[in-house]
């Protein structure tokens, strides 16, 4: 585990597109921002559920994909040189006695601002929980979402379920390691890398792995130890022995630690007024998928919108004693210089 | 025109669509616990009906990404659809569904 702490002007939970606009939202009126994301990188759900898929109502984009909107967004946000910690999750948050907030990841990344924007969409993207009766027995002793450390598979028996990248790689990687594997899927067919299902076809032709198309519908075992996993399939069902479960099923979006920030929450949104796009908590913002108010439209454009008031509103708290000048960056040279162009 | 959509409990309901809606649409227009999570874009399973079989061939085929996106939900059965996928006409008035298990 890490251990650091910086300083800036705003922590942005969420580096979908209206949490990188909100970095050039607050970078326009001179704040600094530091933008913290539980996946590797930027994009949020345009990054991760329809990078390839086009976007229509983006004001001035007449067709845009995610994975091109988060481009141009992150190009618009550079010259704020935003700071992004990704691959973590925003764990806790803590009012400090100097009045700051005290953001800390599961990292142990600790950022400390005045100013809190949540612009967490949906929520985080955590791994699909299989409803299969009983398996939070299993859960962190045989059963995980995630490879941290290879060695710790090493000499087990593996089941490894799903069709996708993640079922794959990590069948071909553990392999070489693990005292057995079977990969479980419920069609003979991959969507996958063709490479991959080609060399996982391959170690099973060989026997060094097994293949077995059918669904996981329960698990064996006992004191959190599991034995074995059951199987359905057209030809009926079976059993897997096996100590390990891992299952790759894709993912999901969870509110998580957000929701113990102490914020009022709606069905599961953060509640805001629509001036400043602020939660019950003063300093503690909410803009885009995640909040609500009457008359929310889920839309990327309601997002920026609501970034560029809540940036006006976080200069105060940022900056209590100055006075804030509205400006246009058609004219002014003070924005050119934070955009660089002057 | 209508759907009827059993839900999770086992409740019937009988749900109204207008042509061009999709069945996600109509299901999620009433509070029946389908998440729908993407809003339609078949990206996440959420929106998992089984359809009564007699209906199955009624339908528009499924695109290789439904079938894909498929991979990522759970009790899958031969007649599994994802309601974002099914776009409601005069020619399915009286489909009848099943709204799938969910997760957490």
């Amino acid at each position: 585990m890490t251990e650091q702490r910086s300083l800036t002007d705003a922590v942005i939970i969420g580096a979908g597109p209206v949490g990188l606009f909100a970095v050039f939202e607050l970078g326009l009126l001179g704040l600094k921002a530091h933008v913290v994301d539980i996946q590797d990188k930027p994009g949020g759900q345009c990054a991760e559920l329809y990078p390839e898929k086009p976007i229509y109502d983006i004001p001035a984009l007449p067709i845009v994909t995610g994975g091109e909107l988060v481009e141009r967004l992150l190009k618009q946000a550079e010259p704020f040189a935003p700071v992004f910690h990704l691959g973590q999750m925003a764990e806790k948050l803590e009012k400090l006695d100097n009045g700051n907030w005290l953001m800390t990841t599961d990292l142990g990344q600790a950022i400390e601002a005045p100013v809190i924007v949540v612009a967490a969409g949906g929520g985080s993207f955590v791994p699909k929980r299989p409803p299969i009766a009983g398996i939070d027995d299993y859960e962190g002793t045989s059963v995980f979402y995630s490879v941290r450390k290879m060695e710790s598979f090493r000499g087990k028996h593996l089941v490894i379920a799903g069709g996708g990248d993640s079922a794959l790689d990590w069948t071909l990687n553990l392999q070489p390691v693990a005292a057995s594997v079977t990969l479980v899927h419920r069609r003979p067919d991959f969507r996958a890398a063709p490479d991959s299902v080609a060399k996982m076809r391959a170690l099973a032709e060989a026997g060094k792995i097994t293949f077995t198309v059918a669904q996981i519908t329960g698990l064996e075992g006992e004191g959190g130890r599991l034995s074995a996993v059951k199987l359905k399939s057209e030809a009926g069902e079976a059993v897997a022995p096996c100590d390990t479960l891992l299952p790759f099923y894709g993912l999901t979006m969870k509110l998580g630690p957000i929701a113990d920030f102490g914020l009022n929450l709606t069905e599961n949104h953060i509640a805001v007024d629509t001036e400043k796009f602020e939660s019950s908590v003063p300093g503690i913002f909410a803009i885009g998928d995640i909040n609500t108010y009457p008359g929310k439209l889920k839309l990327i454009l309601s997002g920026f919108h609501e970034a560029a008031l809540m940036a006006h509103q976080a200069f105060h708290y940022v900056h209590p004693d100055q006075k804030l000048r509205f400006q246009y960056t058609t004219t002014s040279t003070e924005l050119h210089q934070r955009l660089h162009v002057a | 025109m209508k759907v009827l959509a059993t839900d999770r409990e086992g409740g019937q309901h009988e749900l109204s669509f207008q042509e061009g809606d999709t069945l996600m649409q109509v299901l999620t227009d009433e509070d029946l616990g389908v998440r729908a999570e993407c809003g339609g874009c078949c990206a996440c399973a959420t929106c998992h009906v089984y359809v009564d079989p007699a209906w199955l061939g009624c339908l528009p085929p499924q695109s290789d990404d439904e079938v894909a996106m498929l991979d990522e939900a759970f009790e899958v059965e031969p007649n599994s659809r994802l309601s974002c996928q099914i776009t409601m006409s005069p020619a399915l008035n009286g489909l009848t569904v099943t709204i799938a298990p969910d997760w957490n």
